[in-house]
């Protein structure tokens, strides 16, 4: 699995002040669970994300784990209050030394 | 497991009798399928480990799985927590437990004062038909549940690797 | 009276269904909503591999075809076609365009990058309808085509038209049999949790009935498609698809 991948934050450009908004954040990753088999009954190894981070104006405020129950290509769609105008940043981190780190900017008024 | 004790009448009826026991337990494995999670002890230890030894209560916690799923590769989940959010009063954790994965643990979700709600939808995989819970942390250190039933079906044509 | 192959009589247009209506709301809204749809990043690693520049020539898709993609529309509904007086799916044209114009190697089937290539020049189609007429080039492979649909096959007897045609619309194991149109190839299926090609499909399909299984890129896998695709004409292109 390679170090870093393709990943797409999805959030309103603006929003009013202290709404609460929608972020649907997804990570294009096979999430190998470990439980799967090649051919010749080798086991092949687990490789997944982690862990989900949410940082709004540098300031973390949403953060996930993940296990290998979580399907390939993970989605996770959560909420948080549009306090202020800025930035805000994803990261998923993972097995082998993956990373990735998405943002996107918002208006508040 | 029901035991069904089968006394001696004569022997043609005690044979009917006990072979209609079994019909009965074939049957009811099949009428309770979520009663017989496979990995249902690893569950119930990994939510022991998350609340120790503090009560759970039920109830606040809504966990929406589609009841019936064609592939259990990515099943959308929902949880939804009533919580009003405040920085004094909101949920700090959501953990989700499956009942019939390899690995009872799903994901947690770690939510702040500042997600406006304690809700979250993501895609998981669900490797039978089970029951999977949702097991939400308070900031006031209570411990809320709920969960969900589904059915898992294989698609007809499955793919010979 | 047709007796032996009992062709089974064709879907009446009115009544052809893609797959897509067969699916749960949750799928549905997974494939029309661009933030849900994985298959997405493949479109968009399929934009990038269409403008890198290649091979000995060292010329790009792009180069020839122009970089934005879009003048690929209503390329994908003609596929499977003769080109040059060989039946080519659109896979097989793609990997004939890299060894000739490119002078790069081809790609396997189901490989990343050709996934990748064949969703982005499919999904400029997206919303067309199927273009496939039979034609007196494309006759006899339209013909074959039609055979292998129609043929029992494995150790189960079974031919893709006793499913696909006849039971169309009833139940197999707590799915319903889709009428099995390719309408939205390549597809992330769910079962497979990544792209995949008509032919691997197909492929599992074969498997399904425990026939051999065609070759990639074979022949006879080109006809099937070709006639698979004939049997959808008119209806939209709908890549990239969602399946389970």
């Amino acid at each position: 699995m390679s170090k870093t991948s393709r990943t797409g934050i999805t959030a309103p450009a603006n929003a009013k002040k202290d709404a609460i908004i929608e972020i649907r954040a997804i990570a294009q990753h096979d999430m190998e669970t470990g439980f799967r088999y090649t051919e010749d009954g080798k086991r092949i190894p687990r490789d997944i994300i982690r862990l989900f981070t949410c940082r709004y104006n540098d300031e973390e405020v949403f953060k996930a784990d993940f296990y290998p129950g979580i399907g390939a290509n993970p989605l996770i769609i959560f909420t948080t209050i549009a306090v202020a105008s800025g930035t805000i940043e994803c990261k998923w981190t993972g097995d082998d030394g993956y990373e990735a780190v998405n943002q996107v900017k918002i208006t508040v008024s | 497991m029901t035991v069904l004790k089968v006394n001696s009448i004569t022997p043609n009826l005690t044979r009917r009798l006990y072979l209609s026991a079994l019909g009965i337990l074939g049957l009811s494995s099949w009428l309770t399928p979520f009663s017989a999670g496979a990995k249902q002890p690893e569950a119930m230890e990994a939510i022991a480990k998350i609340v120790g030894s503090n009560a759970i209560q039920n109830g606040r916690v809504k966990l929406v799985i589609p009841p019936l799923v064609e592939s259990g590769n990515l099943v959308v989940l929902k949880v939804a927590i009533e919580s009003p959010m405040t920085s004094t009063d909101y949920v700090k954790a959501v953990h989700i437990i499956s009942e019939a994965n390899p690995l009872p643990n799903i994901f947690t979700a770690y939510f702040t004062p500042r997600s406006g709600r304690a809700e979250v939808t993501t895609r998981v995989r669900l490797a039978d038909s089970q029951r999977v819970w949702a097991i939400a942390q308070m900031s006031d250190g209570g411990y809320w549940q709920g969960y969900a039933d589904t059915l898992v079906t294989l698609s007809a044509c499955t793919e010979m690797i | 009276m047709i007796a032996q192959l009992g062709f089974a009589a064709d879907i009446p247009k009115d009544s052809r269904q893609s797959s897509y209506q067969l699916m749960t709301t949750e799928n549905q809204a997974m494939q029309d909503d661009p933030n849900l749809n994985p298959a997405l990043f493949w479109v968009m690693d399929g934009h990038s591999l269409w403008k890198e520049k290649t091979g000995n020539k060292n010329v790009s898709c792009g180069s020839c075809h122009g970089d934005s993609g879009k003048k690929m529309a209503g390329v994908a509904t003609q596929f499977p076609k003769v080109i040059k007086g060989r039946l080519q799916t659109l896979e097989g044209q793609i990997n004939q365009c890299r060894s000739a114009q490119q002078e790069a190697p081809v790609l396997a089937y189901e490989s990343k990058e050709l996934l990748a290539l064949t969703t982005f020049v499919a999904t400029q189609s997206k919303g067309m309808p199927i273009t496939i007429q039979e034609t007196l080039q494309n006759k006899k492979d339209l013909q074959q085509g039609r055979l292998f649909f129609n043929e029992r096959m494995g150790q189960l007897n079974l031919s893709c038209a006793q499913c696909h045609q006849d039971r169309a619309g009833l139940k197999l194991g707590g799915s319903l049999i889709p009428q099995g149109h390719p309408t939205a190839y390549p597809i992330y299926r769910i079962e497979w949790q990544t792209m995949g090609s008509l032919q691997r499909r197909l492929r599992n399909c074969m498997s399904g009935v425990r026939a051999k299984q065609f070759e990639y890129g074979s022949t006879e896998m080109a006809q099937l498609e070709l006639y698979l695709m004939w049997r959808a004409r008119g209806m939209p292109l709908e890549t990239p698809g969602v399946r389970p």
